[in-house]
């Protein structure tokens, strides 16, 4: 009868030597054992720790340059003056900033209503199979490439009108706005809470006075800051640009002309060979970082201060 | 007589309610509505292409802006400059997601989700322009040492340029990095907690504990990564910027090369032959249909594990 990790029973005052043996190699192996697994997991600790530091070199990497050769090149100047021809030192990129706030702001007059639209819809009336599909196409829709929908928005409008135009541009941005609207706002109106809904049904609101005049105040702030989110992002697309609003050297507000802006701008300064203009593209970049930036942190704010408010 | 008013109005705000959920309907619907517009639309624009060459145009290398268009050397760049942006982003995104969702102290999670969803939110064009003046030369030193050495083989063979496959793979894996992390991140919360709880009380470190959430979130990994890699191969600005646009198949990540979206993006708007532009579409065409349907895979993958996480810990 061999059992090596029980005490042999059979009456001997000192336990057998092979059962002391057996214990001691388990032991020793168990404690080993262990301590693997726990330089495993330190180990794992430390790459995922290293991981979060190469993802975060390249954002500190771009910030920093951004503002180091972006900041200089901002003056009176860069905001208030045209262009000047190549080789002449100075100008600034008045059209480009003139012209993305046009373009954005047909975007947004596209882009807002439909998307605020839908998330009501999505929110408050969507259940079912019919609100399922619709917030799946949103979710594929916000990740189709915006070349895409550039390309969409020539043949719709610069095919018929046989000419680039700001209008073009303009619903080109619009478009890509549409989901990220949609699917920030329905988040947002979600946090109302169901309590406030039942409250003014209980008062005896027909529904649509329920949303309009109880939900949709309630939940503003998420709103707003979902709009803002969904304006700095398309403010800062080029690719769609590119062959719907072009490019202008000359200063235009008209909906039916091509027009400047800020990022096809920067990308055509990069891509040339002359110093003065990659100064202009670096300013222009610092300006879209910014506001990148500070409506980033906006939105937290905003929407720490609704969750309070709701909670 | 008050009672007929009663009526009269409720009948009015139950036609102002109909009106009001029509309306929202209308335009939710208009998003599917515009994305199948869209897949029509291009495919009627690019139809003239479609016709000439057939299948041939995945195949043939000729693009002589005249009568022989074929996209084989932009596939193959677009092909070839995601896989590397997957192979350079996956590890370190997963990194990320397990150490937003499972290590790090409550108080650095907030600031540090923040950080990589700003990454997520630099526009493209300036992600290009960090490329060229600061990573590409940066690859080009890389690049030179690495060729003296190991120059023998294919994958390091060419002169260092700075600008090419290279440089493009790793601007792309910076940007896809935010998207895969921060949905692996959700995927993980999603995972309920008393399957780490279990884990760990049966004497599981945290690491092990970690392993069982990550084989219960395993699809939805999978569709981060897929999403990631739909942004890729859909990505232009950053990588027309830096990847050198020469049409060229080579298995070297020194030799320039180009993409899909990167022809688009130099030649639709001086594009005037009919073909031309039709050929132009088509390529936006396959984007269009081969991202929509690695969105789709990655968005029903997604939500298969946030369904089965039912009451997840947030």
């Amino acid at each position: 009868m061999n059992r090596p990790f029980l005490p042999s029973t059979d009456g001997g005052s000192s336990p057998d030597a092979s059962y002391v043996l057996s214990q001691l190699a388990w032991s020793g192996f168990s404690v080993l054992h262990y301590r693997r697994r726990q330089l495993v997991d330190r180990l794992v600790t430390l790459l995922t720790g290293l991981a979060v530091l190469t993802a975060v070199v390249p954002l500190f990497s771009i910030l920093i340059y951004v503002g180091v050769r972006g900041l200089p090149a901002l003056n009176l100047a860069f905001f208030t003056q045209m262009p000047k021809p190549i080789g002449e030192v100075g100008g600034g990129m008045l059209n480009a900033i003139v012209g993305s706030i046009l373009l954005v702001g047909l975007a947004a007059i596209i882009g807002l209503p439909v998307g605020i639209m839908a998330a009501i819809y999505l929110s408050e009336y969507g259940r079912g199979r019919l609100a399922d599909i619709i917030r799946l196409f949103t979710e594929v829709m916000s990740g189709l490439p915006s070349i895409v929908v550039g390309i969409f928005a020539y043949a719709l409008v610069v095919r018929p009108l046989h000419h680039f135009s700001a209008l073009a541009g303009g619903i080109a941005l619009g478009v890509l706005m549409i989901p990220v609207v949609t699917r920030t706002t329905e988040e947002m109106i979600r946090m109302v809470p169901q309590s406030l809904r039942e409250a003014g049904l209980a008062l005896g609101l027909p529904k649509w006075r329920v949303i309009v005049s109880i939900v949709l105040p309630a939940a503003v702030n998420g709103i707003i800051t979902g709009a803002m989110l969904s304006i700095a992002r398309v403010a800062g697309e080029t690719a769609p640009l590119l062959f719907t609003a072009l490019n202008n050297a000359f200063f235009s507000i008209s909906l039916l002309q091509p027009i400047a802006s800020l990022p096809v701008q920067i990308y055509t300064y990069a891509t040339t060979p002359y110093p003065e203009l990659h100064r202009l593209a670096w300013g222009g970049a610092f300006v879209l970082v910014m506001m990148v930036l500070i409506t980033n942190l906006l939105t937290r704010f905003l929407v720490r201060a609704g969750y309070q408010v709701d909670r | 007589m008050d009672k007929e008013n009663e009526l009269i109005r409720r009948s009015d705000e139950s036609l102002a309610d109909r009106l009001f959920q029509g309306s929202t309907t209308f335009f939710a619907l208009l998003i599917p509505i515009l994305l199948v517009t869209m897949v029509v639309v291009l495919g009627f624009e690019a139809w003239p292409a479609i016709r000439r060459f057939g299948l041939n145009f995945l195949t043939s290398s000729e693009w002589n802006y005249a009568d022989e268009f074929g996209a084989l050397p932009y596939i193959w760049g677009t092909l070839y400059s995601s896989f590397l942006a997957i192979l350079l982003a996956l590890p370190v995104s997963l990194g990320v997601a397990i150490f937003l969702a499972e290590i790090a102290p409550l108080a650095v999670r907030t600031p540090l989700s923040f950080l990589v969803e700003l990454l997520a939110a630099i526009p493209s064009v300036v992600y290009g322009l960090w490329g060229i003046f600061v990573l590409a030369p940066l690859v080009q030193r890389f690049e030179a040492w690495l060729g003296a050495r190991l120059g023998f083989i294919p994958l390091f063979a060419g002169p260092p340029l700075g600008l090419g496959m290279l440089t493009a793979g790793v601007v792309l894996a910076v940007m896809i990095i935010p998207t895969i992390a921060s949905v692996s991140r959700d995927v993980l919360l999603a995972v309920p907690a008393s399957q780490r709880e279990a884990a760990l009380a049966l004497g599981a470190t945290r690491w092990e504990a970690i392993k069982v959430a990550l084989s219960n979130a395993r699809s939805g990994i999978i569709g981060a990564t897929i999403l990631g890699l739909g942004r890729a191969l859909g990505e232009t600005m950053a990588v027309t910027m830096v990847i050198g646009n020469i049409r060229s198949i080579s298995l070297s990540l020194f030799q320039p090369a180009y993409s899909m979206a990167a022809v688009i993006a130099n030649e639709f708007s001086e594009a005037f032959d009919p073909l031309h532009i039709a050929s132009l579409i088509e390529v936006g065409l396959l984007l269009l249909l081969i991202t929509f349907i690695l969105n789709l895979l990655s968005r029903l993958l997604v939500r298969r594990v946030a369904a089965a996480g039912g009451s997840g810990r947030r």
